[in-house]
């Protein structure tokens, strides 16, 4: 067990409980006798972007899945939405780390939007039966529609989901994700896989997502570059600790220097980009590479 | 029409005539009755173990009841018991053995399934050398047969069969998404470890059905080829599950009666009509020429 890392958290904006969307209370996740991260604190905005950054491996799909109640804390506690985690909350949207559908899979995009609707409801699926009246399939094709317009879909929707680009899966994904009106959406990773220009439109429209349909957005990120300028936070996870605040706050070589316990360099290229130097591996007993948060 | 032509066994092109010699004994009248009801059972449980992708379970879950139709003829029961008992079962285990967190794809699994189907298929040949004389016997469980189903075994195919449709239609959609997109789902409330265990049993009461038509080394013939031609044919959910459910009926009759009609097995000509479908769609499909055709289009301007 690492004795390592117990930094508490700085937030920069220290937003009461009662308007945050997602609080957590030294809260620790252990996985198979490993401390993931321990002692966090956490209060995350209502109707805020933040995004998740860290190097592999240092437990930001477990952050999220935390949130989610698809991991259970070893300490503390989180709550989402006023509430402990749990699953099948209805105000709790969620796309998960992606592998692309598999090109074989024959099931339309509309469908899979359908899905995030009502696919966790029993009973016949037939329009004409049961609970379903046709008013009612109406109304839930009119949504379904409505989602795919607004993630700019309505192209290829009717196409086997297994044939459509990474970007075009991402935003019937996205679709899915909102089918229930969530408050809070949480998004593993949603910009991996995809191409830099695809990387932007999709940040794009998280941010509009968020910021039209008041929509707290939580996104685990590999590279904070393409999202910087839609954030309104961070949260950076490293050596089994988190330090939150803006980018401008937490993406610094003093903070990240502090959080590794080493040198760390952050240097502004002439575009703008930001670029980490000397960031070593994430996990503690990873024999891997040392990997690059930020490229 | 005189009696002796009812029973004359060669197709005469006189379509109401033949159909009307198809039907004169009640083994026939059986063996369509049975043939229906294993066609959509296997065609609506294929379809979603085509999704998932768990073809190799329901060969295993089929050839598992080999051993078990075997053994029960061994014992002086009807083949139609081992082969539920022994798939159900079979399924059970299966369900039961822990899981990687993949909810598509077996790493582990297809090895634990394969060694469970070579188990399956030596003590399935050990009881047919138990019995002897049973030669015959063995052709038909493995390759199919449609002489001499009973009544009892109409009755059996269709309360098993109805019950897994039922239960399929009830809990289909949240399968499906649990198939498609197991996170997500699980976010979602949907109880996917008890739904993936719950399909298995079903996917081996259709295994087993689906045995008793095209014996067990063919039923793919009823599971997988309908679900996948319906697939190729439409992505739209309800309409190829429709499909499915047509091609296997009309794969199963067409088998029947060729069967019927001529010196050669069932489960050949079921699996030929199977395949001769698949092979149609996949080329009116257009592979590869309407690809390239599609491509071409799509690169010129609008």
């Amino acid at each position: 067990m690492p004795e390592t890392a117990t930094r508490t958290v700085h937030s920069a904006t220290p937003a009461t409980a009662s308007d945050a969307a997602v609080v957590a209370r030294d809260a620790a996740v252990r996985v198979g006798g490993r401390t993931i991260w321990q002692g966090v604190n956490l209060a995350i905005p209502r109707g805020s972007f933040t995004a998740i950054l860290g190097p592999n491996g240092a437990g930001k799909s477990t952050l999220l899945k935390a949130v989610l109640g698809l991991q259970a804390l070893a300490a503390g506690e989180i709550a989402a939405l006023g509430r402990p985690p749990g699953n099948g909350n209805r105000r709790v949207g969620y796309l998960p780390q992606r592998r692309s559908f598999d090109a074989s899979l024959r099931i339309r995009g509309v469908d899979i939007v359908r899905l995030g609707l009502d696919g966790s409801r029993w009973g016949v699926p037939l329009p004409r039966l049961g609970r379903f009246s046709t008013r009612h399939e109406r109304e839930a094709q009119r949504r379904v529609a409505e989602l795919i317009e607004l993630v700019d879909s309505t192209a290829y929707a009717t196409r086997p989901i297994g044939q459509l680009s990474g970007g075009e899966q991402q935003r019937l994904l996205i679709a899915q994700a909102l089918a229930r009106q969530p408050e809070l959406l949480l998004l593993d990773e949603p910009l991996e896989s995809l191409d830099i220009t695809n990387q932007g439109a999709i940040a794009a429209l998280i941010q509009a997502i968020c910021r039209d349909q008041h929509v707290t957005v939580l996104m685990v990120a590999h590279d904070v570059n393409p999202i910087v300028s839609y954030l309104d936070q961070v949260i950076y996870i490293a050596r089994g600790s988190v330090v939150t605040g803006a980018v401008e706050q937490v993406i610094t070589t003093e903070t990240l220097s502090r959080l590794y316990a080493t040198r760390i360099e952050v240097l502004r290229a002439s575009d703008g980009r930001l670029v980490v130097v000397g960031e070593p591996s994430g996990a503690f007993d990873a024999g891997g590479h040392g990997a690059h948060a930020t490229r | 029409m005189p009696l002796a032509d009812v029973g004359d066994l060669s197709w005469s092109w006189n379509i109401g005539a033949d159909l009307q010699g198809l039907f004169a004994y009640h083994f026939m009248v059986n063996a369509f009755r049975a043939g229906t009801i294993v066609a959509i059972a296997a065609a609506v449980i294929g379809w979603f173990m085509v999704i998932r992708g768990e073809s190799f379970v329901g060969h295993t879950l089929a050839l598992v009841g080999f051993p078990g139709a075997a053994g029960a003829t061994l014992l002086g029961v009807s083949a139609t018991f081992g082969f539920f008992v022994f798939s159900i079962a079979a399924a059970l285990i299966i369900a039961l053995l822990p899981r990687g967190n993949s909810v598509r794809g077996f790493s582990e699994e297809s090895a634990v399934v394969g060694t469970v189907q070579a188990a399956a298929l030596a003590s399935g040949f050990l009881f047919i050398s138990l019995y002897h004389g049973f030669l015959n016997g063995v052709n038909a469980l493995l390759f199919g047969s449609f002489l001499g189903v009973t009544d009892s075994q109409v009755l059996t195919l269709f309360v098993l069969g109805a019950a897994a449709v039922i239960i399929l239609a009830l809990t289909g959609r949240p399968l499906l998404f649990a198939s498609i997109d197991g996170d997500v789902a699980a976010a979602n409330g949907v109880p996917v470890r008890w739904l993936s265990s719950l399909f298995l049993v079903l996917l081996g009461v259709a295994a087993a059905e689906a045995s008793q038509i095209t014996g067990t080394l063919l039923v793919f013939a009823l599971l997988v080829v309908p679900a996948a031609t319906a697939q190729i044919l439409t992505p739209h959910p309800l309409k190829s599950l429709a499909l499915a459910v047509g091609l296997g009926l009309g794969i199963t009759w067409a088998g029947l009666t060729a069967a019927y009609y001529s010196p050669y097995p069932v489960g050949f000509f079921i699996t030929s009509f199977a395949f001769a479908a698949y092979l149609l769609v996949r080329i009116g499909q257009g592979h590869p020429w309407r690809r390239a055709f599609q491509h071409e289009a799509k690169q010129a301007p609008a």
